[in-house]
């Protein structure tokens, strides 16, 4: 009885510690690379956020527009969102942003309140701020005919 | 002639008063060496984290900051911001201190929590100070008649330049820049989703 998990182990173990041939020898690619998994991957260049620059055209009408500005240090947590110090209703017009949609203000349950939804406190779970580099994945996305003009 | 009584008694006098001048001079010196030592020591990064009040609270945080570490290598450091440089104003903030060493024997912010509780207290103090003195500590290093608006980001450049035209100073614009911030609600209810 007890050597069948004691197999089972050294069977584990074997397939753990001998890497399929495919792996073994690179080949694979995936997004980080076609390095052999014993290796390290190679370390991406170093990139920059980019310079501050007026809002960035969106890609379609429901999109959480991408944020234009570094957002280095910028805290968000319970006490305190350091987005909401520009971009908040009551603080906009003095920093020149753009307030926070009205959307942001309603819950879950479709509920309309006086101070923005806990869903959207974290602004950057949607809103992300920009690299200048190529993207992992090729794709061919257009934006939609609605938008098109923007650019 | 042998001297008279009375020409010994004052030459001596003299002499007397002349030595009492020299140490005085001296331990003056020394003194004088000894309080600006002290007042050099306290001035130091090392000096205010040796509290575990100071170390594990504002200074933790100010290491993740732009002043603890940059592309310049340029470090600010606490005195930096919270003491002044001119000799008055150093002694006047020195002295204030003392309370800061009457709440640290009375342990007011020696947990957590209880910094935290006194958080806001604290940080206004600093803001109403700083307020007051047009953020000098701040202008030591950023002086900006030698800031050039134009190489700044876009966001920046707008508002340095309304913003200071019009009256306002650093720390209107740059709460939390070494620390985090207390819970803000009181201060700035938009930007806190409540207690
Ligand atoms: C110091 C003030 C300030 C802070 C702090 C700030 N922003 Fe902004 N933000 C702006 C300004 C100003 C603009 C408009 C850009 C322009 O016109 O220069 C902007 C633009 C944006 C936009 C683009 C809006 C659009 O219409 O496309 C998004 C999204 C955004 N910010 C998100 C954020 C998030 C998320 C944070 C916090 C991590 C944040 N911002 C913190 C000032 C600020
Ligand atoms: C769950 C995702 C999500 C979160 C979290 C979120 N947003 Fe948005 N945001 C969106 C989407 C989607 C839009 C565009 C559609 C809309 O207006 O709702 C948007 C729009 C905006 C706009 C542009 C409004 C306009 O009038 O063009 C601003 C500014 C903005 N968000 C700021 C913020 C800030 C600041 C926070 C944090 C307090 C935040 N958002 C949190 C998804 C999110
Ligand atoms: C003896 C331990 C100790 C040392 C050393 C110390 N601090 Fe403090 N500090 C405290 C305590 C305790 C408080 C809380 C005072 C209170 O409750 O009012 C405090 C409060 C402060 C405050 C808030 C003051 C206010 O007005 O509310 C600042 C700013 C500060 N310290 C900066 C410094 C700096 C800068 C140094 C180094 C020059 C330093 N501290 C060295 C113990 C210390
Ligand atoms: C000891 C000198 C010194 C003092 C004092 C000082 N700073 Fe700085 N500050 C610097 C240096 C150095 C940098 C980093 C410059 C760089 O490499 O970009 C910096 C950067 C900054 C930045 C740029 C932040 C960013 O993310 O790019 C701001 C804002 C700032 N300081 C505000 C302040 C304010 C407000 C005060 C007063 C409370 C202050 N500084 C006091 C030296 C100082
Ligand atoms: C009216 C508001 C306002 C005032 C007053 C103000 N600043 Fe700023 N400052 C900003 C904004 C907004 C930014 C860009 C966003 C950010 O860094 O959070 C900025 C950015 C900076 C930067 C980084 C510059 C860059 O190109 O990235 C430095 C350094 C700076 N401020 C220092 C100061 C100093 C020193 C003072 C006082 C002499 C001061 N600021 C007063 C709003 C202000
Ligand atoms: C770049 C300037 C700067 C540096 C460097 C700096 N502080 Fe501060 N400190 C501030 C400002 C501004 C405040 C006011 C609160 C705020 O805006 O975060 C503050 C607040 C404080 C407070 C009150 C509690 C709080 O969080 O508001 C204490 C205590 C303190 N600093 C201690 C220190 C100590 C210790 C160091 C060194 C490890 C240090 N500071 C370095 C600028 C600075």
């Amino acid at each position: 009885m007890k050597t069948i998990p004691a197999t089972a182990f050294a069977i584990l173990f074997l397939s753990l510690a001998v890497p399929p041939p495919a792996l073994a020898e690179g080949g694979l690619k995936s997004l980080r690379g076609d390095r052999p998994i014993g290796e390290e991957s190679l370390q991406p260049a170093f990139t920059k956020w980019q310079h501050d620059s007026k809002p960035i055209a969106r890609q379609f009408i429901q999109q959480p527009p991408v944020i234009p500005h570094s957002i280095e240090g910028y805290t968000i947590n319970k006490k305190f969102n350091k987005c909401l110090t520009c971009h908040s209703w009551a603080n906009y017009k003095k920093a020149g942003a753009t307030k926070v949609s009205l959307t942001h203000f309603t819950n879950r349950d479709g509920v309309e309140l006086a101070n923005i939804a806990a869903r959207r406190y974290f602004c950057t779970q949607c809103h992300v701020p920009q690299l200048d580099v190529d993207p992992l994945v090729p794709n061919a996305f257009q934006p939609v005919e609605l938008l098109n003009g923007q650019r | 002639m042998p001297e008279s009584g009375q020409e010994r008694k004052t030459k001596t006098g003299r002499s007397a008063l002349a030595a009492i001048l020299a140490v005085g001079f001296f331990a003056g010196i020394i003194f004088w060496g000894g309080f600006n030592t002290a007042m050099e020591l306290t001035n130091t990064e090392a000096f205010c984290i040796s509290c575990h009040e100071m170390r594990d609270n504002v200074y933790r945080e100010y290491q993740n900051t732009i002043h603890y570490s940059n592309r310049s290598g340029v470090r600010a450091t606490c005195p930096d911001c919270h003491v002044p440089r001119e000799w008055v104003h150093k002694v006047a903030r020195k002295i204030r201190a003392t309370n800061e060493l009457y709440h640290k024997l009375m342990g007011t912010i020696n947990t957590p929590g209880k910094f935290e509780a006194k958080r806001l207290q604290m940080a206004r103090n600093v803001w109403r100070t700083m307020k007051k003195t047009d953020s000098r500590e701040c202008r030591n290093c950023h002086d900006y008649a030698s800031m050039d608006y134009v190489k700044q980001e876009r966001r920046a450049m707008i508002q340095h330049d309304q913003g200071l035209e019009s009256g306002q100073t650093c720390i209107d614009c740059h709460k939390g820049i070494a620390h985090e911030l207390p819970a803000m609600y009181e201060v700035d209810p938009s930007a806190a989703i409540g207690p």
